[in-house]
């Protein structure tokens, strides 16, 4: 298939959004994993109570990001027939 | 807290959710589903993924491990994050292809192939089965909480039968809403409600206990910290294998775990809920575990040592002293085990009929013979037991494993059991590479290894492998202990047995793919998988027409019932720019009607039903294919002229139909003319006769007021036809004088049947009549719909030729019309002149033996449409059936915008 070279603004933002929706599970498991590596330098074990301090903090703030998307694309979407992300998974 | 109160509370909370679904399928069925179709709905319907076994086990969870229960909450997390990744495109295709259950995505993806929705089945059910026995435990244990306090007497339940109370409950749920229609697209409304209302439940019980403990128990989030810092649980090692492994296969589990499959692709009624689900069912999944530390470590510092913390969700509140939040988070915890159990059985069932149970039954019948009548009954049938057997199943392993300590450890096992199917999905979704063999050699050593690795050990030491096969290996080859494969006992069992499991089965469905050639069916669906968001041009049939219409209805109103599938029939045919019931059997229609099957009994089982009509089409298909799809860079090119071309096949069809409408009716119209000459000059001959004799005055008088006899009545015939014919005239021109009244549909018919009753009074015609539906009020022209009944009730005394004659009358209401249907037991009418019986002066047989001119019918196709209904024939009914439609109320300006029909305006004149 061909595709154009250059885009108009709103196709262009719709796709970099689809291209945010996308990479956002990757941002999820970056942040889900880091207290696994935390270590007190007291003691030397992980801390539960700042643990889970920050993975419920990183976990609201994914969820907001993904709602803000969401909406997004949802409103853009009525206007393209072939729905977000459908341009990328063409092969040429 | 009264033992009795529960048990009061707990029937009521029952009866609400019976009466929760019985009102939600009243309104989806009178088709005012407003807000049961919104994204909340579906949001919390999401929920049964959170079980009782993350109701009450997350915290005990949280209270032996710490901060490791939440990766249960984090891969579900992830998997809707990146909706646009996994979730989107299995709900299109689900929805496109009409698919069942995660076996029948399985099954149609890799060529429709039964024998993978039953490996995919027998993974499922082995997988649910503990986990719906771990459900029964759960109630069982709450309930027991309650009565502990109880003297031990008569009144002290034993858990057995709690269990057993609760599955049989859940199974009369489950099989009235949910087997109580077949098609996919007539989703599970009043279930889909229901645990939507449990969702609530347990969300609210679980935040109550969570603000009780922190706000009153706790001081505030300050001092819950501070107390998290100073319980045993403050410094608990993170492993990042586990951590890394956990997440993993929980965000496997949510898109593979049967029940998920269920809410998430086969209940979806619109794809854009999937924007508020990304990430409404994240903000779900944190509110329920947001406050399951505080309650773990708040539980540890209150209760004694040794309190089961499994159950600190019900027994902190009743320590402190709140009777009443203990009761809300019983309920809580009653919702979470009582929806997951409901969906899973559906989904479990649903697999188990239509990948074992009807293709066993299709298979024992005797070759050749082909697969008509009632399978909806069979299937509906099958699924209920299946529902039973299922709980029954689950009930058996409770009972058996004695609710032990295993039991306890079965949510994560059944997830890395169920984790099995994502390699054969994610490759089915993403690689058209991947092949049948593939998938099938992956799905069975994963399932495998899963069995002899986490599956068998979990019954404990000696329960089914000796300790000395745990220990040592089997015949002593300590590369295969069950623990530690390979010598790989570094690893703790159950990241052990996903590494090898889903490796295994990985490597065994990539190379099995690399090294299989795929047939034609799985090539076209591999395409139609992988670009599903492509549209539909990457299909095309390949299957040969050649099928009979009619047959092929019959075989859809076994499976679909029979409203739908005429429904179905004269949708499509009117897209081909047909009139009636029965299309062409075009490729494109056969495709159509496999996929519709294909939502009630599975894509394999459909795919089979249909191609016994087909026929020997597949053969050459191998080789039609392999042309095919060399050639499809060109074909891709073509499909626009494709699309124009069948435009334009579909008017010359139109245009062809009607040309031969009008040859026919021509000739039909110059033996009217000759016939109508005839049936003039006959009576008119014999009167002239008769009155020249009278003219003889030297006639006796006895011949005399004979032949005056005679005379009248051939004035009486021949003033009859004259009628018809003005008659005739009126209605088509619409001129009809209305004389609306109110009777009752079954008045109306005891007329008609009685008034016919003296059409070939010699024959015993058996008329069976459905009394009870027949009550319906009619606002209309009375008379004139008698007329029309009596006329069919005449035709088929007349024509039915079948040695014990029978006729049926069925009648019911649907939307705002009122359907009458008069189904007799003959040779019906062949195809070739279903077209024209209701055109003037067309008269099958010959003309002596049916004492008419042949305007019967046309007259009541006219008055139909002038009473703003219609009268067709209908095909496949076993004998010559006709349906009459009428509105329940009159239109105004009825004979303009009700005609239908081609009816010619001219006069006969």
């Amino acid at each position: 298939m061909r595709q154009p070279l250059f885009l108009a603004r709103k196709s262009y933002r719709l796709r970099r959004l689809v291209d945010a929706a996308r990479l956002l599970p990757f941002l999820g498991a970056f942040l889900f994993i880091l207290p696994v590596f935390w270590r007190d330098p007291a003691s030397g074990q992980s801390r539960t109570a700042p643990g889970a301090v920050f993975l419920f903090i990183a976990w609201a703030g994914l969820i907001a990001a993904s709602a803000l998307i969401a909406r997004r694309l949802a409103r853009t979407e009525s206007g393209d027939p072939d729905g977000p992300g459908a341009p990328e998974e063409r092969q040429g | 807290m009264s033992f009795n109160l529960l048990v009061i509370v707990c029937l009521l909370y029952v009866s609400l959710l019976f009466a929760v679904a019985f009102l939600a399928e009243r309104r989806a069925e009178a088709g005012q589903g407003g807000w049961l179709r919104s994204p909340l709905v579906y949001t919390l319907s999401l929920s049964i993924y959170c079980t009782a076994w993350t109701f009450y086990g997350a915290v005990g969870y949280a209270a032996r491990s710490g901060l490791e229960f939440v990766t249960i909450y984090l891969g579900p997390t992830l998997v809707f994050a990146g909706w646009l990744w996994i979730v989107r495109k299995l709900v299109r295709i689900g929805r496109r292809e009409r698919v069942t259950s995660i076996a029948d995505l399985i099954s149609a993806r890799y060529g429709k192939s039964n024998l993978l929705g039953v490996v995919v089945t027998v993974i499922a059910v082995a997988a649910s089965t503990p986990y719906i026995a771990l459900q029964l435990q759960s109630v069982t244990l709450s309930v027991a909480v309650f009565a502990a306090d109880r003297p031990a007497g008569w009144a002290l339940p034993d858990g057995g039968a709690t269990a057993a109370w609760v599955a049989g409950g859940l199974a009369l749920f489950t099989i009235l809403f949910g087997t109580r229609n077949l098609d996919a697209d007539e989703r599970h409304h009043g279930v889909v409600t229901a645990i939507a209302l449990e969702a609530v439940v347990k969300l609210l019980a679980l935040l109550a206990v969570g603000i009780f403990t922190v706000w009153t128990v706790a001081d505030g989030w300050a001092d819950v910290y501070a107390r998290i810092e100073a319980s045993p649980v403050a410094e608990w090692p993170l492993r990042p294998g586990r951590w890394i492994g956990l997440t993993f296969v929980s965000a496997a589990a949510v898109l593979t775990l049967p029940r998920m499959f269920q809410v998430m692709v086969v209940e979806n009624v619109d794809e854009r809920h999937l924007t508020t689900a990304a990430w409404a069912f994240p903000a779900y999944l944190l509110l329920m575990s947001l406050f399951v530390l505080p309650i773990a470590v708040v539980g540890l510092e209150r209760l004694p040592q040794g309190a089961n913390p499994d159950l600190f969700v019900l027994t902190l509140p009743l320590a402190e002293g709140r009777g009443d939040l203990a009761l809300l988070a019983f309920l809580g915890g009653f919702s979470s085990a009582t929806s997951m159990v409901i969906v899973a059985a559906i989904a479990l069932a649903t697999m188990v009929s239509n990948h074992v149970v009807v293709p066993l039954w299709l298979s024992l019948r005797p070759a050749g013979a082909r697969a008509t009548g009632d399978v909806r009954g069979l299937v509906l049938l099958s699924r209920r037991l299946s529902i039973a057997a299922i709980l029954g199943l689950g009930l058996l392993y409770y009972r058996l494993s004695g609710g032990s300590a295993a039991l306890a450890a079965i949510g994560l096992i059944a997830f890395v059991g169920v984790a099995q199917i994502l390699p054969a999905m994610i490759a089915g979704l993403f690689w058209r590479g991947a092949t049948r063999v593939g998938a099938g050699l992956g799905l069975v050593t994963g399932f495998l290894i899963w069995l002899y690795t986490l599956f068998l050990p979990s019954f404990g030491a000696d329960g089914i492998l000796s300790a000395e096969i745990m220990a040592n290996g089997p015949w002593d080859i300590g590369w295969l202990r069950p623990q530690a494969l390979f010598g790989t006992a570094a690893l703790d069992p159950l990241l052990h047995a996903l590494f090898w499991s889903l490796g295994l089965n990985s490597l065994a469905l990539i190379t099995g793919s690399l090294l299989s050639f795929p047939g034609p069916v799985e090539r076209i669906q591999a395409l139609a998988f992988v670009r599903v968001f492509e549209g539909d041009r990457a299909r095309r049939g390949w299957s040969q027409g050649g099928a009979d219409a009619e047959e092929l209805l019959t075989l859809a109103q076994g499976i679909l019932g029979a409203d739908e599938a005429l429904a179905f029939f004269q949708a499509e045919a009117a897209f081909q720019g047909k009139a009636g019931f029965l299309p062409d059997t075009t490729p494109d229609f056969i495709e159509a009607l496999e996929r519709r099957l294909a939502g009630a009994v599975g894509a394999a089982t459909a795919h089979a039903m249909v191609a016994q009509f087909t026929g020997a089409a597949t053969v050459s298909a191998e080789e039609l294919m392999a042309v095919a799809s060399e050639a499809r860079e060109i074909i891709e090119y073509s499909a626009e002229i494709e699309a124009k071309s069948a435009e334009l096949a579909r008017t010359a069809r139109a245009l062809g139909e009607a040309n031969d409408k009008l040859r026919d009716l021509s000739v039909q119209k110059d033996a009217f003319l000759s016939q109508i000459s005839h049936e003039l000059r006959t009576p008119m001959t014999s009167i002239r006769a008769f009155s020249e004799i009278l003219g003889d005055p030297d006639l006796p008088p006895d011949l005399r007021s004979r032949y005056t006899g005679v005379i009248r009545e051939e004035a009486v015939r021949l003033t009859r036809l004259l009628d018809d014919l003005l008659d005739l005239a009126v209605l088509e021109n619409r001129k009809l004088q209305m004389n609306v009244k109110a009777g009752n549909l079954h008045d109306l018919i005891s007329r008609a049947v009685e008034a016919a009753s003296n059409t070939r009074p010699e024959r015993q015609m058996v008329v069976r009549r459905d009394l009870g539906a027949e009550f319906l009020p009619v606002f209309t022209d009375t008379d004139r719909l008698v007329q029309v009944f009596i006329n069919l009730i005449s035709n088929a005394r007349k024509y039915c030729d079948a040695p014990d004659p029978e006729l049926k009358i069925r009648a019911r209401r649907k939307g705002g019309r009122i359907i009458v249907d008069f189904i007799d037991n003959g040779a019906g009418i062949p195809k070739k002149d279903q077209g024209l019986i209701f055109e003037k002066f067309a008269r099958l047989t010959d003309t002596a033996k049916a004492g008419g001119a042949g305007l019967g019918l046309a007259i009541c196709r006219e008055i139909m449409v002038n009473l703003g209904g219609s009268i067709a024939y209908l095909p496949g009914q076993g004998g010559a059936a006709f349906r009459v439609t009428l509105p329940v109320r009159p239109q105004t300006s009825a004979g303009l915008e009700a005609a239908d029909g081609p009816a010619p305006k001219e006069t006969l004149s």
